[in-house]
């Protein structure tokens, strides 16, 4: 009989970032597994890493409001669902939550909008998606059709996300990077980088048409479609400045589309 | 209204010409807001010391065929407007601390 040993750590690696998520309950690591399979890596030393403190059920709610911010020089992540705390210096924190999946994926997500907001790079409202060895993405609200769109990608195309893509900026201008945080799809997208060729923001209409637009307004659709939850002027400065260096260097057009495979023509 | 009021661009603002407008980020609630050209004008030139009729009389009725009081009326109510958002500083004595944001560029 083998024996698989205890492990107490699950290492999430999302755009090239390795987060540790450290519990001792065998059956939470392994909901992690599987909720972030194709990003589970298991690295010596992850660049962050939490300890999962899991709670009894309680009385608070994943629809609160989320505030992020400072003190003492840590971060402080609160929700009705989950309290985490995490010192950047460090590069470790403590989380409490309950055994769900998903007051971890906010976390998750709320420590790579504070990681990349340093680093050029921010996460967006949108789907993308790998085509010929470039990347697209489709940024817009809710019902704008991320996921519709997401469904119709041809077979030569790699879905990155249906719902929060992943955007930095490296040596030689911007990459998109595939993320687990999936929307209707409710799959997690491909674990692949390509460089950025260029933004659609996305609107439902009555003929698949490309349009270019305006730095202005395309800076406005980039910035409304930016996840960032931190209070704190110095990385809102930051992501403002990011959304509009990428502007000036990525193609930004408005892809309005109807719900059909021809729409992909398009896009090449 | 008082001829020697001044304005300077709050601290906790990011800002930068993009397609023609001045694009301004408040950090404090990260609120977007767009200028116009003329009030792109006023919002670079507001250092703080350069009294708010000087920067209307040199950098918008030297460039534009307005009517200098009426200018100086629609800066002023401006100035109040960006300054009740909290981005830019409104002040009846010189405000010299006060500066460009450190990341903003024009």
């Amino acid at each position: 009989m083998t024996v698989a040993a205890a492990r107490d750590r699950a290492d999430i690696r999302i755009g090239g970032i390795s987060v540790g998520v450290r519990s001792s309950n065998q059956a939470f690591l392994q909901l992690l597994d599987e909720r972030y399979a194709g990003f589970i890596e298991c690295s010596a030393s992850p660049d962050y890493e939490f300890e999962v403190e899991l709670a009894s059920p309680g009385a608070g709610s994943a629809d609160d409001d989320v505030r992020v911010y400072r003190s003492d020089g840590r971060w402080q992540l609160e929700r009705g669902d989950f309290r985490a705390e995490w010192d950047p210096a460090t590069r470790r924190g403590r989380i409490r939550q309950t055994a769900n999946p998903y007051s971890i994926d906010t976390v998750l997500r709320i420590v790579h909008t504070l990681v990349l907001a340093r680093q050029g790079g921010f996460l967006l409202h949108a789907a993308s998606a790998v085509r010929n060895g470039k990347a697209f993405v489709f940024a817009g609200v809710s019902g704008a059709g991320k996921t519709t769109l997401s469904r119709l990608a041809p077979p030569d195309a790699d879905v990155l996300t249906d719902e929060i893509s992943y955007v930095r900026k490296e040596a030689g201008g911007y990459y998109a990077y595939g993320t687990p945080f999936a929307g209707e799809l409710a799959r997690a997208g491909e674990n692949l980088r390509a460089p950025l060729e260029c933004v659609y923001l996305l609107n439902q209409g009555a003929e698949n048409r490309v349009s270019d637009m305006g730095k202005a307004d395309a800076a406005r659709g980039i910035l409304t479609n930016t996840l960032f939850f931190a209070e704190d002027a110095e990385l809102v400065q930051a992501v403002f400045m990011s959304a509009l260096d990428l502007v000036e260097r990525v193609p930004v057009r408005r892809l309005t589309f109807r719900p059909e495979t021809a729409v992909w023509e398009l896009i090449q | 209204m008082s001829t020697n009021r001044y304005v300077a661009r709050a601290n906790n603002v990011a800002a930068r010409m993009i397609g023609g407008e001045m694009m301004i980020m408040s950090g404090a609630d990260s609120s977007l807001y767009s200028l116009n050209e003329t009030a792109s004008i006023l919002w670079q030139a507001a250092d703080g010391v350069t009294p708010l009729a000087q920067i209307v009389e040199k950098h918008i009725c030297g460039d534009y065929a307005v009517d200098p009081a009426m200018a100086l009326r629609d800066a002023e109510e401006l100035s109040e407007e960006l300054a009740r958002h909290g981005i830019l500083l409104l002040s009846d004595d010189p405000l010299p601390d006060s500066g460009p944001p450190s990341k903003a560029s024009p």
